[in-house]
């Protein structure tokens, strides 16, 4: 199938996501949006871990910056909702840029270490009694969610403020995915894969290693800082607690889930952390880390390369 | 004076607690380079073990030297099943199996004796022993059982053959096969030590923070601290830099920073030690040949 014949595919999918909020409840509604936010995160650790090769165990802590930028930003400042996520995407980005200083003297299991050490490190942060009176402390900030500037039903079903977030979601999603492609497609990107696979060639070719390391570590860093600026819109709270360690793990499982260095991959993983856990969830408390904890051992044996590394081996055997 | 004598005395225990988990981490890393970031959640499981044992109703002690030999074959198990296969994989594979140990571990912990904080007994009596004023029983107590353990382990180290024969396949792991050293079991061993040592310190320190799913995860961190402040591939290192790192920990909180930011300062400490100086105190530097 060429490229040419394959526009009616796309037409009807995209027709598809902007009809589907119209066909499920409000919840169902919500929790797209969510999947989305986090397709857009691991699009992001992705970028740093799968092309560029350094080990983040900490992109929550990112995530928790860039949702609490977001939530200072409408709560105290009383900026629109919009104008938040690009702020967001700076701020997490000169944070990347400043956890990537120490990152370009650490390689792999060090950097793990560090960044590990961040996440778990976060939540008492953002707890600290000096910021308070910004980040409201253990309680967190609650926000309103934005008003649909319009007004229309489809299907029977109003335009609620769930289906305007997921509309808005989906929008960031569309963009964010295709500056990751561009850049990754680029010549930017042939260069971060260079120097994870062959630093040394890499930096004989002219590559500047660790200027591109450390703007690596900075765009990864800010893509997960927009998820975070729309997680919190989305949900319309932040605490530091959901922001714990386990979020950070739990990126990690959809990077590896959907597969290492995949663009597309990122939907397919965040598809996995945000419904497996609802199923697995009746069945007991522990249930989902117990699911995501084998998935992550069994993959690492079985299918490296993820949900994406198989769909491509069978697409090349066929 | 008395008060500053009590914060270096109590941060000498928690030191001790530290140096255990130090330990536990460099014995993995020296003979297979690979950091154990599912330490914590093991050393949790085996303490619920013990806690278990003890509610059964064996005596503290029995149920202690049962959960040693537990966790001792639990480790061992681990490395055989799980580990042997990605032992040559690249580092994120193997970074990525040890935190799908870290939260298995952590599930079924919880799934097995659910969620609510549990008291762990001590074996020490409440009141000091010899110095009440500065000791209270429990952290003289846990500070004699995680050096005796210590030493016990350098002792195993140092004076046996099977010592020497790990020793030898941690330092060169090629000659060591050639003069007959089954390597792979030899990393076996050690990961079985691994995990004794560190289940010292989940029953040492369940006590004082109270047992629950996460109750490691900050001791974690400064275990970590601690193996690279002492260099992460010298045992004796990893021993000084936790007790260093226990101190530290307990002057800052008390006199500078409070005790809310415990974690951070962790962080800090390894960002630090990682970007400044990342062979620590005692370790050797790693050249590597391009």
């Amino acid at each position: 199938m060429n490229q040419l014949n394959r526009w009616p595919v796309w037409v009807i999918f995209g027709l598809g996501l902007l009809l589907l909020p119209f066909l499920i409840q409000d919840f169902r509604v919500f929790q797209l949006s969510l999947m989305l936010i986090y397709a857009i995160a691991l699009l992001g650790l992705n970028i740093l871990t799968g092309y560029g090769g350094q080990i983040s165990l900490g992109h929550g802590a990112f995530y928790a910056i860039g949702g609490y930028c977001a939530a200072i930003l409408m709560d105290r400042f009383g900026l629109p909702y919009m104008a938040t996520i690009p702020v967001a995407a700076a701020v997490c980005f000169v944070a990347g840029i400043l956890m990537g200083f120490p990152a370009l003297r650490l390689g792999g299991h060090y950097l793990a270490l560090a960044t590990f050490a961040l996440a778990l490190a976060m939540p008492q942060l953002l707890k600290f009694k000096h910021f308070e009176s910004f980040t409201g402390g253990v309680q967190g900030i609650i926000l309103m969610k934005p008003t649909p500037p319009l007004e229309f039903s489809m299907f029977g079903q109003p335009l609620s403020e769930d289906r305007w977030l997921y509309f808005m979601v989906l929008a960031v999603t569309v963009i964010m995915f295709v500056i990751a492609r561009n850049l990754l497609d680029g010549r930017i990107g042939r260069a971060i894969v260079a120097v994870r696979d062959q630093p040394i060639a890499a930096g004989a070719l002219g590559v500047n290693l660790a200027v591109t390391k450390t703007i690596t570590f900075g765009v990864s860093a800010a893509f997960t800082g927009v998820a975070g600026a729309l997680g919190a819109i989305t949900v319309a709270f932040v605490a530091p607690d959901s922001f714990n360690v386990f979020l950070s793990i739990s990126f990690l499982v959809g990077v590896v889930v959907g597969g290492l260095a995949s663009i597309p991959g990122a939907i397919f993983g965040a598809a996995f952390i945000q419904f497996v856990p609802n199923i697995a969830d009746q069945i007991s408390k522990s249930a989902p880390w117990a699911v995501y904890g084998v998935f992550l051992i069994a993959l690492m044996y079985l299918a490296p390369n993820g949900i994406m590394g198989i769909i491509n081996r069978r697409r090349r055997s066929t | 004076m008395e008060a500053f004598l009590l914060q270096v005395l109590s941060g000498v225990t928690n030191g001790g607690i530290y140096a255990a988990v130090g330990l536990a981490l460099v014995m993995i890393y020296q003979s297979t380079h690979h950091i154990n970031f599912a330490q914590g959640e093991m050393a949790t499981f085996a303490t619920y073990i013990a806690w278990a044992l003890i509610q059964v109703g064996l005596p503290y002690w029995i149920a202690f030297a049962s959960t040693l030999v537990i966790a001792f074959a639990g480790g061992v198990a681990l490395q055989r099943i799980i580990l042997r296969p990605v032992e040559k994989a690249p580092v994120l594979t193997n970074v990525i199996v040890f935190i799908g140990l870290l939260v298995i571990f952590n599930a079924v912990s919880g799934m097995l004796f659910d969620h609510t904080i549990k008291v762990f007994p001590s074996p020490f009596p409440k009141e000091g022993m010899l110095i009440s004023k500065y000791f209270s029983g429990h952290q003289l107590g846990s500070t004699f059982v995680t050096l005796a353990v210590l030493l016990c382990i350098f002792s195993f180290l140092r004076f046996t053959p099977i010592g020497l024969a790990m020793r030898a396949a941690a330092l060169n792991p090629d000659s060591a096969r050639l003069v007959g050293i089954k390597v792979s079991w030899m990393l076996a061993i050690g990961w079985g030590f691994a995990a004794a040592v560190g289940s010292v310190a989940g029953m040492m320190v369940a006590p004082i923070v109270f047992l629950d799913p996460n109750m490691m995860s900050g001791i974690l961190l400064y275990g970590f601290a601690a193996a690279l402040l002492g260099g992460i591939d010298n045992p004796w290192g990893s021993v000084v830099g936790g007790l260093i790192v226990g101190v530290l920990e307990n002057l800052l909180g008390a006199y500078v920073i409070g005790t809310e930011l415990k974690l951070t300062v962790a962080l800090v400490l390894i960002v630090a030690i990682l970007t400044i100086k990342p062979d620590g105190l005692f370790g050797k530097t790693v050249v590597t040949r391009v």
